[in-house]
């Protein structure tokens, strides 16, 4: 069982490795190099040349890439191309915002979806069902901002208890700081509650056709016992799992609705960076963003694997 | 008998009928009466609605089902008219349900302990500490391996035959005054299940309980039920006591149910067929998946119109030997001479000539057809492809190949889930026909099938091999089959071969000591077999008792 | 009226409606549209008027012209998207099942790799560094939309190729591409057909959220997601502009939502949660 936790973290830890070479080969594939995108065609051969030796783009490709990742996991993450920024420095407080923002949509998410998905599948085919089955249908359907502009409408135009605008700055208070980002939390948590319900119903479900519920049953067990003490410990590990793909897709569905309440972070950042195609502030965008999502998927299969009680307790 | 007929029956079913929620009836007005002490033999083929039944008496429908109507009384009270809260106080507590297969049955996440003990303490009958004393003994009881501490297992750490017993235990546990009993021997192998079937009859005699005993083995039931209910389709066939359903059986599909079980004892392999060319030689053939060694030298000779059966336990290695003759599986050493050539191990390295000569019939046919394809696709590809004919000349040939397996022209272009069971088996033969083969593997071809419909199948096995002059290896598990049409027998353990003679002296004896369980463990159809069982079984105990004593 | 051998439900028939009238939009959109693609009609975000249903957009279009012409891009983008991923991802997916050893091994392994990334953040990497135009951004999000189609694949290949029907096949003789094309296929047909329906709305959302991101179809072509990015400062003033088309884009994948969700519904047993009672 610790083995196979260590094997867990350590593929983790190799997924992330792959990832990084993935994010870099992909950046240099293009024809020409990022000197000459940015310089344009008019660029001379000498002033490329200074460009490339200022970026380091005459050492060999393996070489650049130890140093970006090397550099990337001691914080270094180098300069913007378009401001000659240190990407770190901005990146930081944007990272606290986008996660501040994620922790906060999660907070409301999980329990919500989870119970209700349980609700559901125990209802399964009454009226509770159907509806949430409908609801969640239709929220799974629309785009996020739509849900975004809705509530916007809704919450800040017609009844202007919150800002459209979800502007935060570095010494807001904590207090304030839930105030301005509800609207965006509430857009986050229609959109990942939907799919979490969904799949936690559906988990609970083929958990609930198994033979041992049915022989729980003809103990004469009363309902609320058989789903309590039968059927949850068996769905743990994959209600697990389904929590984690959301978080990670929380993480993700940020980068939209931080673009329409304009909030700063990560994503913001990273769709800024990416039409003025300053690569390296992409490339460390998206390390940060696929790092979050391999350490919770990494997470999510170490904890359904202390759930399990085949792993839990050895033969 | 006088006796019991005056007691109030501890169970009555009256006019049971239960549906599908779109209306299909599956039972059709059942009438069950069941006294205290009492077994009741439900049986039939798949689809007879027996579990359908067992379910019901505890008023219980799977999803998708309903009880439609009827009365279920147990011991003066009509269940199907209390209230949810009722029903529950009833299940478990006064009757108990034995499922067939333990190892899905019980919850992966607790303890038996936890599950044995549960029933009771939820009903009110005992606290945890008197629960578990009682699985104890029940444990004890049922020859668990450490009683006192065997409930701490999880289910995934002990063995099936183990769980089915905890799982009998886990129904005494209420002391219930009706046991339903649901194949609960049925997944298990023959030697586990003579084990197990001899504990229940224990227990149920012990406990004075009453039991509703399903299965489709006639056999089975006749070494624990005082009487049988047959039914088919949903309807009763007839019902009498044991003895005169086994030996004066009042209707014709009784009596067909009785004579195929029967068979085995007076028919065998014509020796006419039989020539002396041999087609196929395995020499000390070895096989491993990955690193698991499953073939360990193993010697096999088969001689053209010839049937060799191999006979084993699941996991006895005996289907890996087909995938290694058929080259799905290459050997990791030793040889395979077809027709006096050496056979290439692996199936690429062999021709499509090969190919063709060795044609394999499969245990499920359901599996074995693609769903999508109509009979003339299927049985017409190996025409197609092995001969390069096309077009009328195929279908002429389809036509050809129902015909010699007795199904009719015009389903040809039906799809396969348009057919029976049965039929589907024909298909999945004449499949194999259509490439005019010289070998047909058949893996266990009759074992997913009801009896009846088995017989039939071996009936035009039978019949192919004498009109064709085909050679056969058959794979199974059912000594039964190997009887009637095998002409020599394997016996399969571990990997290796514990006798490879005529079917005849193999069945004579003297065996070999695993031959001997084989044979053994198989329920024979006479009231007291299971008895004498119990008693051979309690002499060689007792013998190996004094043996130990000796040497210490 | 039957589809597939079942009757569709009403929710199934409101799906099929919906995705009917806007695929009639989308091929003769020129035909029906009031006005011509880029013509000016009248102010910034005019109100609703019987000339123009809906009104007009940040520069003075009619905006219910727009969204006709917006159907074409928005929709055919996601289609032929889709559509270049299913063919990537079931030739892989069948191939490494059926072929099985080191051919699945590397095949998985990338895409498992490919499928650590989340799919926005891959596709923001990728328009980064090669700018956006409608083939990048198709290419792109096909080749990582093939992923998940190859997941699926895989998965239904390899539960269909230990079947017996396969495997008769095999010993048969036939040839890698008579196992794909005809054992496999026509008995995965069924759920792939679900999950195109599910791949397309996923890709049409991403193209619309690309577009609303600024990185997806760029002006002065309509394209729903861009419009709902142009119109977006009407909101402030408590303006529906950016609301018609993103209630277009949620028309079309409920559409398509409740026909999969019927689809899969014909297949599903009952489970045990409702029994007892």
């Amino acid at each position: 069982m610790l083995r196979l936790i260590g094997t867990r973290a350590l593929l983790g830890v190799a997924t992330l490795f792959a990832v990084s070479v993935l994010i870099f080969v992909c950046t240099q594939i293009l024809p020409g190099d990022v000197a000459s995108a940015v310089l344009g065609n008019q660029a001379t051969p000498e002033a490329l040349a200074v460009f490339r030796k200022e970026l380091g783009l005459d050492q060999p490709a393996t070489v650049r890439y130890f140093n970006w990742f090397l550099g990337a996991i001691q914080g270094d993450l180098g300069k913007a191309l378009t401001n000659g920024r240190v990407i770190i420095d901005e990146i930081k407080p944007r990272f606290y915002n986008t996660m501040f923002l994620a922790g906060y949509s999660a907070l409301i998410a999980v329990p919500l979806s989870v119970g209700l998905g349980i609700i559901a599948a125990i209802r399964e085919g009454r009226m509770i069902d159907r509806m949430s089955n409908v609801l969640t249908l239709m929220t799974i359907s629309v785009p996020e901002f739509f849900i975004g502009y809705v509530l916007i409408i809704l919450f800040a135009v017609n009844l202007p208890w919150f800002p459209s605008l979800a502007t935060v700055y570095d010494e807001m208070p904590i207090s304030e700081r839930f105030y301005v980002a509800t609207l965006p939390a509430l857009t986050l948590t229609m959109l990942v509650a939907a799919h979490m319900l969904r799949m936690t119903r559906t988990s609970v479900l083929s958990i609930m056709s198994s033979p041992y519920i049915e022989m729980a049953f003809l103990k004469g067990l009363p309902r609320s016992r058989v789903v309590v003490r039968h059927a949850l410990p068996n769905a743990a590990a994959p209600i697990i799992t389904v929590i984690a793909l959301n978080l990670a897709y929380l993480v993700v569905g940020v980068v939209v609705v931080e673009a329409v309440f304009t909030y700063p972070g990560v994503g913001q950042y990273m769709v800024d960076a990416v039409s003025k195609r300053d690569v390296p502030v992409v490339q460390a965008c998206g390390l940060l963003f696929a790092g979050v999502f391999v350490g919770l998927n990494t997470l999510a299969d170490i904890a359904a694997i202390l759930v399990n009680p085949r792993l839990r307790h050895k033969r | 008998m006088a006796e019991t007929e005056t007691k109030q029956p501890i169970l009555t079913i009256r006019g049971l009928v239960v549906e599908t929620i779109i209306g299909v009836r599956l039972v059709d007005r059942i009438d069950v009466t069941l006294q205290r002490g009492e077994v009741l033999g439900l049986i039939g083929e798949s689809g007879a609605g027996k579990s359908t039944i067992g379910l019901a008496a505890m008023c219980y429908a799977r999803a998708g089902c309903r009880i439609a109507g009827g009365v279920v009384d147990i011991d003066g009270s009509d269940v199907r008219m209390l209230d949810a809260a009722g029903r529950r106080d009833v299940r478990g507590r006064r009757i108990a349900y034995i499922a067939q297969s333990a190892a899905a049955a019980f919850n992966p996440a607790h303890t038996i302990m936890d599950q044995v003990c549960e029933g009771p303490v939820q009903h009110g009958l005992m606290n945890r500490t008197e629960a578990e004393a009682w699985a104890r003994e029940l444990f004890r009881a049922l020859d668990l391996p450490d009683p006192d501490n065997f409930g701490n297992k999880y289910p995934h750490q002990a063995s099936g035959g183990q769980l089915q017993r905890a799982m009998s235990a886990m129904a005494m546990s209420c002391r219930p005054d009706i046991l339903v009993l649901d194949e609960p021997t049925t997944a298990l192998d023959v030697t586990t299940q003579i084990e197990v079937l001899i504990l229940l009859k224990r227990l149920i005699r012990e406990y004075n309980t009453a039991a509703l005993y399903i299965t489709h083995d006639l056999a089975v039931v006749a070494q624990v039920a005082d009487r049988i209910k047959v039914l088919r389709h949903g309807k009763e066939v007839e019902e009498g006591t044991t003895s005169d359903v086994l030996h004066a059986p009042k209707q014709e599909y009784t009596a067909k149910l009785v004579a195929v079980r029967g068979a085995a004892a007076s028919e065998r392999a014509s020796p006419a067929t039989v020539t002396d060319k041999t087609i196929l030689t395995v020499a000390d053939c070895h096989a491993s998946y990955g690193i698991v060694k499953v073939i360990d030298g193993v010697s096999l000779d088969v001689k053209h119109g010839e049937t060799v059966a191999v006979v084993g336990e699941s996991g006895s290695g005996k289907s890996t030997l087909a995938r290694v003759i058929t080259g799905l599986l290459p050997p990791t050493a030793g040889a395979i001479t077809f027709k006096g050539a050496t056979l290439p191990k692996a199936l690429k390295q062999r021709s499509k000539d090969l190919k063709r000569q060795i044609q394999l019939v499969y245990q499920i046919p359901d599996v074995a057809l693609n769903p999508r394809q109509t009979l003339h696709d299927i049985i017409g590809r190996p025409v197609q492809f092995y001969y390069g004919r096309s077009g009328n000349d195929v279908t002429d040939r389809v036509a050809e190949l129902l015909r010699l397996v007795e199904l009719p022209e015009n389903y040809m272009f039906r799809k396969s889930t348009q057919l029976s069971g049965g039929q589907k088996q024909r298909i999945c033969i004449a499949r194999a026909l259509a490439a005019e083969p010289d070998l047909i593997i058949l893996d266990e071809p009759t074992s997913a099938l009801d009896p009846l419909v088995a017989e039939e199948i071996l009936k035009l096995l039978k019949r192919l091999q004498e009109e064709l002059g085909l050679a056969y290896i058959l794979i199974t598990h059912d000594l039964d089959v190997v009887h009637r049409i095998a002409h020599r027998t394997a016996v399969m353990l571990k990997g290796q071969f514990v006798a490879f003679e005529d079917t005849e002296t193999i069945f004579r004896g003297p065996y070999h000591p695993y031959t001997e369980k084989l044979v053994k463990a198989v329920p024979e159809m006479r009231i007291d077999w299971l008895d004498e069982a119990l008693e051979r079984k309690r002499v060689r105990e007792a013998a190996e008792k004094t043996d130990s004593a000796k040497v210490a | 009226m039957l589809i597939f051998g079942h009757k569709p439900t009403i929710s199934a028939w409101i799906g099929l409606a919906i995705i009917a009238l806007n695929l009639g939009v989308a091929l003769f959109g020129p035909l029906i549209a009031p006005y011509s693609e880029s013509q000016s009609v009248g102010g910034t975000w005019e109100a609703m008027s019987p000339s123009m249903l809906l009104g007009t957009d940040q520069i003075g279009r009619d905006m219910l012209t727009r969204l006709i012409y917006g159907a074409r891009m928005t929709i055919g983008i996601a289609l032929v998207t889709t559509c270049i991923s299913f063919f990537i991802g079931i030739t892989l997916g069948f191939t490494a099942a059926v072929l099985g050893s080191w051919v699945d091994m590397a095949l998985s392994r990338l895409v498992d790799i490919v499928l650590s990334i989340p799919l926005l953040i891959f596709a923001l990497i990728i328009l980064g560094v090669f700018g956006s135009s409608i083939p990048v951004l198709i290419l792109t999000i096909a080749v990582l939309d093939s992923t998940r189609v190859f997941r699926l694949a895989r998965a239904l290949g390899m539960n269909l190729a230990v079947l017996e029907f396969v495997e008769a096949a095999k010993l048969r003789g036939e040839g890698t591409w008579w196992l794909i094309s005809r054992e496999i296929l026509p008995n995965a047909a069924a759920p792939l057909f679900s999950e195109f329906g599910l791949r397309f709305c996923f890709n049409f959302l991403f193209v619309a959220a690309l577009s609303f991101l600024g990185l997806g179809v760029q002006p002065p072509y309509a394209d729903w997601g861009g419009m709902v990015r142009e119109n977006a400062a009407a909101i402030n003033f408590g303006l529906l502009a950016p609301i018609w088309p993103a209630v277009a884009i949620s028309m079309l994948t409920v559409g398509v939502n409740l026909v999969v969700d019927w689809l899969l519904s014909i297949d599903a047993r009952p489970s045990g949660a409702q029994a007892e009672l």
